[in-house]
């Protein structure tokens, strides 16, 4: 297609939606039209709220995830090593996956308080599962041929390590990745409107509180376009790490 | 079979491991008993409350919402994944849309819901449908794409009806993905129906955790925690024998069966 019939087909359907919203909009208590939020967006967030509470909050969920991220590949890789060990915890760790993460906010707030220290663990505690459990499946449904060809030629330690068992469980890996990214940004949110007295949950449901129905839209686009962007960036990452696997082919099957 | 029987009991060891460290840290002083009670306390609470009628309409209110919910998005995401996926052009059309729409949190819907519904049922319903459409709607789109074009060269000259394609031809290929779709939007939806009563007080197991969190009883804490963990392996069990009923037919299936 050539360029301008693409950009029209990318940009038909949001414009419409756009003004339809518009259309019903029109002098509604609870929607405002789409210029009032606009204007309320660049007036809410483009103030210190960005370096008060968007930013720590954001700060918060990267230093959960990648915290979840070490410690569920670090002991995915074991478990999934040693068939033994991997029975032994299977059931354990089903059961711990199954537990819906939000539940944890209120135990974890009771045992460490309402400080970032709570806040970063309820994301680590949430996040971890996903990425363990499918490091383990990972690392369990290696190649065996692959195996023995590393043994044979003296493949070992570190460099096996590096070079077949995190590199060919990355598929699985990137897979518990992208599910513990939704999963953190929930608990981000959560864990701020539960006990909280910053951050960008709280700030939401502050305004929701007061009926300031425009600034609250504001913050619904705000946090769509968070989501938004951790997950194009999370695509880029995985176009990066996994760029051997798509060009193998295996991806289609 | 031997060795199936020798992971089981591997298993059950890793549970009573559990259970035993539960019990022996806080009565041996490790943790405070406060905030870590024994294994035996937790479940002594679990089948306590499991006694009153109270936590079973809880349980019952939030697999009513899970439910629903989940049916609610499945239906609508099935029909617009394969309206796009059959008329030309709509999926370029609205490609941008969905990849909008899809990753935002539908945490950010909870003011939203609030402010419409309050704690009720309808809260839990509009993060469980937007939750779970998305899923479902991205696995259907990948299965009416998965089409093979020969196939569908065939049934156009053939002559065959949009329906009987559609009935024939589309549906049977997108099923396994639909499936798929289904056990992830079931998970999915599961989180946030407790999320909704957990942070906006509709009734149901999140409301009942919330309660007894605001009133310092820990080991009810506890045993709520360890309910809805079983509930959620539960729906998991639910939705995976479904859908080996559903793709009996399907070689992915059959040869599991066989081997």
């Amino acid at each position: 297609m050539r360029r301008p019939a693409r950009l029209l087909t990318l940009l038909a359907l949001p414009a419409l939606l756009v003004l339809a919203w518009w259309a019903v909009s029109g002098g509604s208590f609870y929607l405002p039209s789409p210029d009032r939020v606009g204007r309320a967006f660049v007036e809410t967030w483009f103030s210190e709220r960005l370096v008060v509470d968007v930013l720590p909050s954001v700060g918060r969920l990267l230093a959960g995830y990648a915290m979840a991220a070490l410690l569920g590949v670090g002991l995915g890789v074991p478990i999934g090593l040693s068939p033994r060990l991997r029975a032994t915890l299977e059931p354990v760790l089903e059961f711990f996956r199954a537990v819906p993460p939000p539940v944890l906010v209120p135990l974890i707030m009771l045992l460490a308080g309402i400080d970032t220290f709570m806040k970063v663990l309820v994301i680590v505690s949430g996040c971890v599962w996903p990425i363990l459990l499918n490091t383990v499946e990972g690392v369990r449904a290696l190649d065996e041929v692959l195996s023995d060809t590393c043994r044979m030629y003296g493949v070992r330690g570190p460099s096996r390590l590096r070079r077949f068992v995190l590199r060919g469980a990355s598929p699985q890996i990137m897979t518990g990745l992208r599910q513990a990214l939704s999963i953190g940004i929930i608990l981000m949110v959560i864990s701020e409107m539960f006990a909280s007295s910053s951050g960008l949950g709280f700030t939401i449901v502050l305004f929701q509180r007061q009926f300031q129905i425009t600034e609250m839209w504001s913050g619904i686009l705000l946090l769509g376009l968070i989501g938004l962007g951790l997950s194009v960036l999370f695509r880029r990452l995985e176009r990066r790490v996994l760029s051997w696997y798509y060009g193998s082919g295996a991806a289609r099957a | 079979m031997t060795g199936a029987l020798k992971r089981g009991w591997y298993g059950l060891a890793g549970l009573g491991g559990l259970l035993a460290l539960t019990e022996a840290v806080p009565r041996l002083g490790l943790v405070d008993e406060r905030f870590l009670p024994p294994a035996t306390r937790i479940l002594g609470t679990l089948a306590a409350q499991l006694a009153t009628p109270e936590l079973w309409i809880a349980l019952g209110e939030t697999l009513r919402g899970w439910a629903l919910g989940l049916a609610l998005a499945f239906c609508a995401a099935v029909v617009t994944g394969v309206v796009i996926g059959v008329v030309p052009g709509l999926r370029a059309l609205t490609s941008s849309t969905v990849e909008f729409l899809r990753p935002i949190p539908s945490v950010a819907l909870v003011p939203l819901a609030t402010l419409l519904f309050g704690p009720s049922l309808g809260s839990t319903l509009l993060l469980v449908v937007y939750a779970s459409f998305w899923q479902v709607l991205i696995q259907v789109l990948y299965g009416v794409a998965a089409v093979d074009s020969v196939a569908a060269d065939t049934a156009r000259a053939y002559g065959l009806s949009v329906w009987s394609r559609v009935r024939h031809l589309v549906w049977p290929t997108a099923l396994p993905y639909v499936m798929t779709g289904l056990r992830l939007a079931a998970a999915v939806a599961f989180i946030l129906a407790v999320t909704a009563e957990l942070v906006i007080g509709s009734p149901g197991l999140g409301a009942e955790i919330q309660v007894a969190q605001s009133s310092g009883a820990i080991p009810a804490v506890y045993a709520l925690i360890v309910l809805s963990g079983l509930v959620g392996i539960g729906v998991n069990a639910a939705v995976r024998l479904l859908e080996r009923r559903v793709l009996a037919w399907h070689p992915s299936v059959r040869s599991e069966v066989a081997a």
